[in-house]
């Protein structure tokens, strides 16, 4: 069965089959449980459902506690709050225990368009990553989402995922067997490597597709494990071709950019560019599209970022 | 109804882990020694009597739970620990040392009996609240007890916690405010007053009980008295001494993390010494 386009919508009907599958899965949600789409949990199970109110930080530490007394929690909120108005709580509470909480961030990136810069979440993956025993999730379309969420029963420690709020294209194979910590080859090319992940794995996609017309051939990888990440798969797929581009709706400071170029120390490599969001807050915009085009999160900067370090070289 | 015995017992109990906690600190070292002392009475009463808890079982989900929201008084759940042959009783010599078991603040991957990561303050009670609504999703019998600090209630997401416990109508947890009136910088009244803490409680929603915290009676009546509020949470606001039994450190900020000269840990060991052997003969 083919799943919706929408994130959010996988991921509450994945969340459902989830809590079918394990009785100890539960859901704290902070007032957005009809956007996050955990809502669909609370109609299935409203027992194991905890509406926390509008309290990221008591929501955070709650799933602590739930999870020391052995439930699997997934808690709920935009990501821009999930990750940044509870940091010290994931921190400590959740973090240096190293529990098993489960950090729904939803509406991540400028996904939410509309609502503007105090809505838009370009500096999470940054801050989630440097938690010690994180790990970070970053699925590019429903498929992924469908296949992601399973995962996250048996996944040892805390997880924060971005969930995009927007239908995006379908991108990953549907049957592949899945797990979590695998950079997965989509497209195969030997003269450039475009490392992408979320909405940027379609926009890589549509670039590569357009540079093979120029007779350039492109290598996209989707990196939806930003952490722990798979260093030698990295290396491998950077190894050998001319230019290395990395594309993701984050800030280029501290993201999937800084985690490849960290995985590459010591290693002799081609140049590399970053596609991302320049140290800057999002703003509000007609549709999301307008929004990606005015940050340069294209298939088009993509392919230029090719072309350039192609040209460098 | 505690017989006379139960509380003399744990008067010196209480005393014992005053002991232990000044050890820890020894000499030239700085250590939490002013809000560890003021909960000795109320951790001889929940680790030596009031909790379901069996120290050869630690791991029993059906243990109570007992959680340090001021995480900085961990030296006095140590001791309790150290009583209970939990913990090596060589650890005392180790507190905050690289190799030892017993860090700087609660740290569960170090220590044994701990429930929880507790330190930055104003995260214990929900903490508590999570394990509260997953103990009583299972079914548990376990209580959860979360002991607070009265200068960490300026801490907003203790109010947060106070909500949710309200909202869930959570009765499986009895939280305790140790009000010594002292904080980090000076007395609170001066630091940051926040008066009428009873009434503060009784508007979201708790059920509020007023204790002196060193009167072991009167903290097992609260606390058995917490047992039986039903469809909402209960609050011991208990009235302490912070330094309590070390008079040069009563209600003062300093020694909330002093350290002493050698003259004051000998003073210190013999001003708690004397009180032991008058405990002994009571």
């Amino acid at each position: 069965m083919a799943p919706v386009r929408n994130l959010r919508e996988a991921y509450g009907q994945a969340l459902v089959a989830l809590g079918k599958q394990n009785r100890n899965v539960v859901a704290l949600e902070a007032d957005l449980g009809k956007s996050t789409r955990s809502i669909l949990f609370q109609g299935e199970f409203p027992d194991r459902y905890f509406e926390m109110g509008i309290a990221e930080q008591n929501m955070a530490s709650t799933a602590a506690g739930l999870a020391l007394a052995g439930k699997l929690p997934f808690m709920h909120s935009f990501a821009v709050f999930a990750s940044g108005r509870a940091f010290d709580q994931l921190r400590n509470s959740v973090c240096i225990p190293g529990l098993s909480v489960r950090i729904c961030g939803s509406s991540c990136g400028l996904s939410d368009f509309g609502d503007g810069k105090t809505h838009q979440a370009l500096e999470d993956v940054a801050i989630m990553r440097v938690l010690p025993g994180m790990t970070v999730l970053c699925p590019a379309d429903a498929i992924e989402v469908t296949k992601m969420v399973p995962c996250l029963l048996d996944w040892k420690g805390p997880v924060y995922f971005r969930i995009n709020r927007n239908d995006l294209p379908f991108v990953t194979p549907e049957g592949e067997p899945y797990h979590i910590g695998k950079i997965w080859k989509l497209r195969d090319g030997a003269d450039a490597a475009v490392f992408a992940n979320g909405v940027m794995v379609s926009k890589a996609l549509e670039a590569a597709e357009a540079l093979a017309k120029e007779g350039t051939s492109v290598r996209v990888l989707n990196v939806s494990t930003i952490k722990p990440l798979d260093v030698e798969a990295v290396i491998a797929h950077a190894s050998g071709v001319r230019a290395i581009v990395v594309a993701e709706e984050a800030s280029v400071i501290g993201s999937l950019g800084a985690a490849v170029v960290e995985a590459l120390r010591g290693v002799r490599h081609a140049p590399v560019e970053f596609v991302g969001v320049q140290d800057s807050f999002g703003a509000s915009a007609e549709n999301y599209e307008i929004l990606l085009r005015h940050y340069g999160l294209t298939a088009s900067a993509v392919a230029d970022a090719v072309k350039r370090l192609m040209q460098a070289t | 109804m505690q017989n006379n015995d139960t509380v003399k017992r744990l008067y010196r109990i209480a005393q014992q882990l005053r002991v232990d906690v000044v050890e820890m600190i020894g000499v030239g070292k700085a250590g939490h020694l002013g809000g560890s002392v003021s909960l000795a009475e109320i951790v001889a009463a929940l680790y030596f009597h009031k909790l379901r808890f069996d120290p050869k079982n630690v791991g029993d989900p059906d243990r109570d739970r007992f959680l340090l929201s001021k995480g900085h008084a961990v030296l006095i759940q140590y001791a309790a620990l150290i009583e209970h042959g939990i913990i090596p009783r060589s650890e005392i010599k180790q507190v905050k040392t690289l190799a030892g078991l017993l860090q700087g603040h609660p740290d569960m991957a170090k220590t044994p009996g701990m429930e929880a990561v507790t330190g930055s303050l104003g995260q214990g009670l929900s903490i508590g609240v999570g394990m509260a609504l997953a103990l009583r999703l299972d079914g548990r019998p376990s209580r959860v007890y979360v002991i607070m600090g009265d200068g960490e209630l300026s801490e907003g997401q203790l109010w947060e916690a106070a909500m949710a416990a309200r909202r869930f109508r959570v009765d499986n947890l009895t939280a305790i405010v140790d009000r010594n009136r002292v904080q980090a910088t000076g007395p609170t009244k001066e630091v940051f007053d926040i008066p009428d803490i009873e009434r503060k409680w009784e508007a979201f929603g708790w059920h509020v009980l007023t204790v002196n915290g060193h009167d072991v009676a009167e903290v097992l009546k609260a606390l058995d008295a917490a047992d039986h509020v039903k469809g909402q949470p209960s609050v011991i606001v208990a009235d302490t001494v912070k330094g309590k039994g070390i008079s040069f450190a009563e209600h003062n900020a300093v020694f909330h993390n002093g350290m002493f000269t050698e003259d004051q840990y000998r003073q210190a060991m013999a001003e708690l010494e004397t009180r032991r052997a008058e405990l002994a003969r009571a």
